[in-house]
């Protein structure tokens, strides 16, 4: 049986997903896959990604992950995105003019260069470091303090169409979506793996998570 | 609002911290995956270890300490030193590494960051120089620990840097490096205005001036210092809190 899948499509280093996903959830069977026949069976999927979306969408199709995904989505599996597990639910990313999953309505745009700051600083792209997060009532933000602080690396962000589908906004210099829901699926900009204990509580909440 | 990083560093060599002045009179300064541990309860935002280990037999002490402190602290860790082919970042990614610092390898041979980039993301490719000042608002860069010279302009070696996908500069000023007179804010600004991607400056933190000094006159992103953290003089929160009471926005 396995409790936690986390899928692995090639595109940058798992290994922190699932340590940080152990710490949380000591007795749980968590196991990194690229397998969709595991995946499938998995309670739990954990979805992440780094790198860019033309090779992400590539590795995702060649695998043939993309109707896995769907699948466990459509069963109301608890299922996680992480990063580009965020971007890549959307239609359509800029990056690479990349046809994706749309899971979600909505596009994924590049930060704007050239943007400055209230005190006049130069804004770099990619966006790094900790930012506050804006959030709403979720169960996923049981714990968590408003404005708390999570970990970002990323030039792109999600718009979704249906605003009914933010879960949270931080600001850069403008409000981005950092988070989006709907029924069982939950996914985040930010690298909770990364966030210390503001993020070790997210994956706690997921963990725990039944969605109805 | 995004918070601007404090990063302690932790230079590695046999399986110890250690500290010198201008990369010479080393001095032991503890186990690393204690100190980590230490400074991710106080706060700090990111990890950076460096292996200085001169000699390839020692090499994968590194990867044990990265384990072990992957599987207890839950922030970005940053590993560099020796790392000369795709597959050296592949090993440290692997063993826990959140992102893999690049320096005399990326003089050597430039396409290793845009292969390393495109294999693995920008976002965890970090590009270490090391500059010495030449002449008023010039500097050089140098590689092999900072002994030896390049010939290269930094600003336009950073620049082609980003050109290839570096995802962040790791900037340390060769004239400040163990000094403690502060970082070289020259230097860094010359570089951050210069750069779309994050500056971390380093080299010459000899107190809380200094880090507040780095952010607001330099327009660094992230700030790095190793010895005023690991002797004990500052804490990390410590640090977080003057920067703030100097207006500057951090994680506390």
């Amino acid at each position: 049986m396995v409790d936690i899948a986390v899928v692995d499509y090639g595109m940058g280093n798992l290994r922190s997903v699932q340590q940080a996903v152990r710490k949380v959830a000591p007795g749980a069977n968590i196991i990194v896959t690229g397998e969709p026949d595991v995946i499938a069976s998995a309670a739990r999927v954990v979805f992440p990604g780094q790198g860019a979306a033309p090779d992400c969408m590539r590795e995702i199709r060649a695998r043939h992950l993309d109707r896995v995904i769907a699948g466990v989505v459509g069963e109301g599996k608890p299922f996680l995105g992480i990063c580009m597990g965020l971007q890549v639910l959307f239609e359509h990313s800029a990056e690479g003019d990349t046809p994706c999953l749309g899971l979600f309505q909505g596009p994924v745009k590049r930060f704007a260069s050239g943007l400055h700051d209230a005190q006049g600083n130069k804004l770099k792209v990619p966006h790094m470091g900790w930012n506050q997060v804006h959030h709403g009532d979720h169960p996923l933000w049981a714990g968590i303090a408003q404005d708390a602080r999570f970990y970002f690396v990323h030039s792109y962000h999600v718009q979704p169409s249906d605003a009914g589908l933010v879960q949270a906004t931080s600001d850069y210099p403008q409000p981005f979506v950092c988070a989006a829901a709907r029924d069982n699926l939950f996914a985040v900009q930010f690298h909770p793996e990364k966030s210390a204990a503001a993020g070790l509580q997210l994956l706690q909440n997921f963990i725990n998570w039944n969605p109805v | 609002m995004l918070a601007k990083r404090i990063i302690p560093c932790l230079d590695v060599t046999a399986g110890r911290v250690v500290k010198g002045v201008s990369f010479v009179e080393l001095r032991d300064a503890g186990d690393p995956v204690e100190i980590a541990k230490r400074y991710d309860e106080q706060g700090a935002d990111e990890l950076t270890f460096l292996d200085i280990t001169a000699s390839s037999d020692d090499r994968g002490i590194i990867f044990r300490i990265i384990e072990q402190v992957a599987e207890q602290v839950f922030i970005p860790l940053t590993v560099g030193g020796g790392v000369r082919e795709v597959q050296d970042v592949r090993n440290l990614l692997n063993a826990g590494a959140d992102k893999v610092s690049i320096n005399t390898s990326a003089v050597v041979n430039p396409q290793l960051v845009a292969d390393a980039s495109a294999r693995y993301g920008s976002q965890c490719i970090v590009v270490a120089i090391d500059a010495k000042q030449t002449a008023p608002g010039k500097w050089e860069v140098f590689t092999h620990g900072g002994r030896k010279a390049t010939g290269l302009d930094v600003i336009e070696w950073a620049k082609k840097m980003q050109s290839l996908g570096a995802g962040e500069i790791l900037l340390t000023s060769m004239d400040q490096d163990g000094q403690k007179r502060g970082f070289d804010l020259a230097l860094t600004r010359a570089v951050t205005d210069a750069l779309e991607i994050p500056v971390i400056a380093s080299g010459g933190v000899g107190n809380l001036q200094h880090l507040a000094d780095g952010v607001k006159q330099g327009g660094a992103d992230a700030v790095l210092a190793a010895s005023i953290f690991h002797f004990g003089e500052y804490t990390v929160q410590q640090a977080k809190q003057y920067m703030s009471q100097q207006g500057i926005e951090v994680r506390l």
